[in-house]
C-alpha cells in the first residue's frame, strides 16, 4: 500500500502498569477508505486510537500520520494535527453544560474565528447531516444514547476533518440505532472522502462497512485483509472470532491453576 | 517487617510522585493563562459557580461566628470588667485567623468539593479526552479558568467573612447586651492595623485561596475515572485542603505575626 | 443564564469584596485616608525598656503623636535605643521634655509618654532625648520594697 497509506504503524510496542499491550503492531490504514480494527474486548483496541490521536506515546516503535511522527510532535504541532483528526469517543463525550448545538459549534468557536452567523449556518449543517437538526436546543441529558452519538459524530466533523476515529460506535445501540449509524459512517466516508477508523467488536457490521479490516489479538496484529479474504482466512484464532465461538484458539477459561487445586481437591492436601 | 518497610517506602515514592505531577500539573496549567477574549467569559462563569454560589455558607457562617464571638467574648472580658475591650477582640480574631482560615475550610467544602467532582465527573466521561482530541487543550479551557476563579473568589469571601462576623459581633456586644458603641469601635480601630492586621488576613486568604483551589482541580484532573475514583478524589480534596489550610496557617501565622 | 445576568451579578460580587475590604479599612482598622502622613524621627536611650515593642504609640498628654519605629541595643554604651517617628504636625517638643515608658492600665501595652519640658528650642529630626525614664519594673518594685531598700 506504501505511499497510500494515512496512517501507518510500525513495530509499535506499548505496555501500561507493567502488561504489555501492544507487542510489535505492524498496521497501514489506506487514504479515503473506512477501515476496521476489530478484535476481543481487552485487546486495548482503544488504545490504538489514543496512539494515534498522540494521546498515548508507545514504548518504542513508529506512528506516522499524515507523514508525522506522532510521537515525536511538540504539544504545539500535536494540536495542530489533531484538528485534522475528529474521534467519536464510545460514551459521546457531549460536554454536558452545552447544549447540542453549543457542542457541534464548540471546535468550531475554538479553532476558527468565524462569525457568529456562519457558525451557526455550519452546525444546523452538520446537525442535518445527522438528521438531528430539529434537537440543536436540547441538552445533552435529554438524549438518547444514539442520538448523543450521533451529536458527536456531527461535533467530530465540524472541522471538516482527514481523518476520522470510530470508537465502538455500535456498542449498545438498539438495531435501528445502529442501522443509522452504519449509514452515517458510509455516507460520510464517500461525500467527505474521509479516512475512517473503526474500532468495533461487532463483527457483522464492521465487515458490511468497512473496505478493509485487520483482527487484533494479544498484542499482534492477528489477520487483516478486505472483508471476503478475513473471512477465507486460513487463521483458527480468526474464524474464531469471526464466528463468534465460546472456545478454540482464544479460551474460554481465563488462566488459572488446577481446578482441582482451586476447589481443595487432590494435590498436596 | 521487611514488607512494612517496603510497603512504607512505596507510599513515600507515591507522595512524591503524586506532589511531582501536582507540580507539572500546575506549570502546565499556569503556562496557559486564559486568552482574554475567549477566557474571560469561562472565568466569570467559574467565578459564579465557586464564588457567588458559596457566598450563602459563608455569610450565614460568618454572622452567627462572629455573633459567637460577641457572647464568648462578653463572659470572658466582663470578668475582668472591659466589656469593651470586645470589640477589638472580634475584630482581631475574625481578621488575622477566623477570616481566612474558616472560609477556607468552607471553601474546600462547598467549592474544592464541587469542582473535583465536577472535573473528574468530565475525565471519566470522556469529556476531557474528547476535547483534547479536538484539538483543545482541557489544562486551558476547563482546569485554568476554574484555579484563576478559585484563586480570585476566596479572599473576596474572606473578607466578606470577617466582615458580616463583625457585624453579628456587634449585634450581639451592642445591641444585645449593652457594651457602648462608641467604645466598641473606638477599641477596635485603635487595635487594628490596616497594614498587619488586616492586609495580612488578606494575603492569608489569598494563598489558601491558591491551594485549595490547585488541590481541588488536581484531585480532578489525576482522579481515577470511576466512581470511586471520583469519590475518593472529592473526599481527599476536603480532607488534603482542610489539613494545608490549617498548616500553611500556622506558618504563615508565625511568619507574620511571630517575631513579637 | 445570559452570560450579561453572569457578567452583572460576578461584578457585584467583587463590587461586594472591594466594599468589605474598604470597610475593613475604614471602619475597623480606623485607616484614614491621610494615612501617608508625614513624620521625622527622634531617638531616646533607655536603662531599661520593658515590654515596649516596635508599633507601640507615643503620646503627649494622652494624645497619639507618633509610633515606635524600632528598638536596638547600642553596643557601647549598653542601653537600648528606641527610635520613633513623631508626626510632622507635633514639630515644637521643647529639647528638655523627656520621654517615659509608661504601661496603660495596670497590664496594658507599654508606650512611651513624652513629658514636656520648658525649654524655648525644640527637638529637631535625628535628635535624641536628653533625659529618659525607664520602664517601671513592677517585680522589681516589689522586691525593692520587700528588702526595705
Amino acid at each position: 500500500m506504501g505511499s497510500n497509506a494515512y496512517i501507518s504503524l510500525k513495530d509499535v510496542v506499548f505496555s501500561r502498569s507493567g502488561r504489555r499491550i501492544f507487542d510489535g503492531i505492524t498496521l497501514d490504514i489506506p487514504r479515503g477508505k473506512i477501515t476496521a480494527i476489530m478484535g476481543p474486548s481487552g485487546t486495548g483496541k482503544t488504545t490504538l486510537l489514543r496512539l494515534i490521536g498522540g494521546q498515548l506515546r508507545p514504548d518504542s516503535g513508529s506512528v506516522q500520520v499524515d507523514g508525522h511522527e506522532v510521537p515525536r510532535l511538540k504539544r504545539k504541532a500535536l494540536y495542530t494535527l489533531r484538528e485534522k483528526m475528529g474521534m467519536l469517543f464510545q460514551s459521546g463525550a457531549l460536554f454536558t453544560d452545552l447544549s447540542v448545538f453549543e457542542n457541534v459549534a464548540f471546535p468550531l468557536r475554538v479553532h476558527t474565528k468565524l462569525p457568529d452567523d456562519m457558525i451557526h449556518d455550519i452546525v444546523l449543517m452538520k446537525l442535518e447531516a445527522v438528521g438531528l437538526r430539529g434537537a440543536r436546543h436540547l441538552m445533552p441529558s435529554e438524549l438518547s444514547g444514539g442520538m448523543t452519538r450521533r451529536v458527536a459524530l456531527a461535533r467530530s466533523i465540524a472541522l471538516d476533518p482527514e481523518l476520522i476515529m470510530y470508537d465502538e460506535p455500535f456498542a449498545g445501540q438498539d438495531p435501528i440505532a445502529m442501522g443509522v449509524l452504519v449509514k452515517l459512517i458510509r455516507d460520510l466516508n464517500s461525500s467527505m472522502g474521509l479516512t475512517s477508523v473503526l474500532v468495533s467488536h461487532d463483527v457483522p457490521e464492521s465487515l458490511s462497512i468497512c473496505h478493509y479490516a485487520c483482527i487484533i489479538a494479544d498484542g499482534k496484529v492477528i489477520g487483516e485483509g478486505t472483508p471476503e479474504e478475513l473471512k477465507a482466512h486460513p487463521s483458527d484464532q480468526v474464524q474464531q472470532f469471526l464466528q463468534g465461538q465460546p472456545d478454540g484458539p482464544v479460551p474460554f477459561h481465563y488462566p488459572a491453576d488446577e481446578a482441582g487445586r482451586d476447589f481443595g481437591l487432590g494435590g498436596k492436601a | 517487617m521487611l514488607d512494612r518497610i517496603a510497603s512504607f517506602g512505596r507510599l513515600g515514592l507515591d507522595i512524591v510522585a503524586s506532589l511531582g505531577r501536582s507540580g507539572r500539573f500546575l506549570i502546565g496549567v499556569l503556562g496557559g493563562v486564559p486568552r482574554p477574549v475567549t477566557g474571560f467569559p469561562l472565568l466569570i462563569k467559574q467565578i459564579y459557580a465557586v464564588g457567588v454560589l458559596s457566598l450563602a455558607i459563608v455569610v450565614v457562617s460568618g454572622l452567627f461566628i462572629g455573633m459567637v464571638l460577641g457572647l464568648q467574648g462578653y463572659t470572658i472580658l466582663s470578668d475582668y470588667g472591659s466589656e469593651s475591650a470586645i470589640g477589638q477582640m472580634i475584630a482581631l480574631t475574625l481578621v488575622r485567623e477566623l477570616g481566612p482560615v474558616v472560609t477556607a475550610l468552607l471553601f474546600a467544602g462547598r467549592a474544592g468539593s464541587a469542582l473535583t467532582a465536577e472535573i473528574g465527573l468530565m475525565k471519566a466521561t470522556e469529556q476531557l479526552s474528547s476535547m483534547e482530541m479536538m484539538g483543545v487543550d482541557p489544562l486551558r479551557r476547563v482546569i485554568a479558568p476554574r484555579l484563576w476563579a478559585g484563586f480570585i473568589a476566596m479572599p473576596v469571601l474572606a473578607v466578606i467573612f470577617s466582615v458580616v462576623g463583625i457585624w453579628g459581633g456587634m449585634l450581639v456586644g451592642v445591641e444585645w447586651l449593652g457594651v457602648f458603641e462608641g467604645s466598641f469601635w473606638g477599641n477596635m480601630q485603635s487595635s487594628v492595623d490596616f497594614l498587619d492586621d488586616v492586609m495580612n488576613g488578606f494575603i492569608k486568604s489569598v494563598v489558601f485561596g491558591f491551594v485549595c483551589a490547585w488541590i481541588a482541580v488536581f484531585q480532578g484532573y489525576d482522579c481515577v475515572p470511576t466512581s470511586a475514583g471520583i469519590s475518593s478524589a472529592t473526599t481527599k480534596t476536603v480532607v488534603y485542603s482542610s489539613l494545608a489550610v490549617l498548616g500553611l496557617d500556622f506558618v504563615l501565622t508565625a511568619v507574620m505575626f511571630g517575631d513579637f | 443564564m445570559a452570560q450579561r445576568t453572569l457578567e452583572i451579578i460576578v461584578g457585584l460580587f467583587m463590587v461586594a469584596g472591594l466594599a468589605a475590604l474598604l470597610f475593613l479599612a475604614l471602619q475597623v482598622s480606623g485607616l484614614s485616608p491621610k494615612a501617608a502622613e508625614s513624620t521625622y524621627t527622634l531617638y531616646a536611650n533607655f536603662n531599661d525598656t520593658g515590654g515596649l515593642t516596635p508599633r507601640g504609640k507615643v503620646s503627649m498628654a494622652g494624645v497619639t503623636v507618633g509610633s515606635i519605629e524600632s528598638i536596638s541595643l547600642d553596643r557601647e554604651t549598653f542601653q537600648a535605643r528606641v527610635e520613633m517617628s513623631i508626626h510632622s504636625e507635633v514639630d515644637n517638643i521643647p529639647a528638655d521634655s523627656s520621654a517615659v515608658i509608661r504601661t496603660s492600665g495596670l497590664l496594658g501595652e507599654q508606650y512611651i509618654d513624652i513629658s514636656i519640658g520648658g525649654d524655648m528650642e525644640s527637638l529637631q529630626a535625628g535628635d535624641t532625648f536628653y533625659s529618659t525614664q525607664s520602664a517601671m519594673n513592677l517585680e522589681r518594685l516589689i522586691s525593692n520594697f520587700a528588702s526595705g531598700k
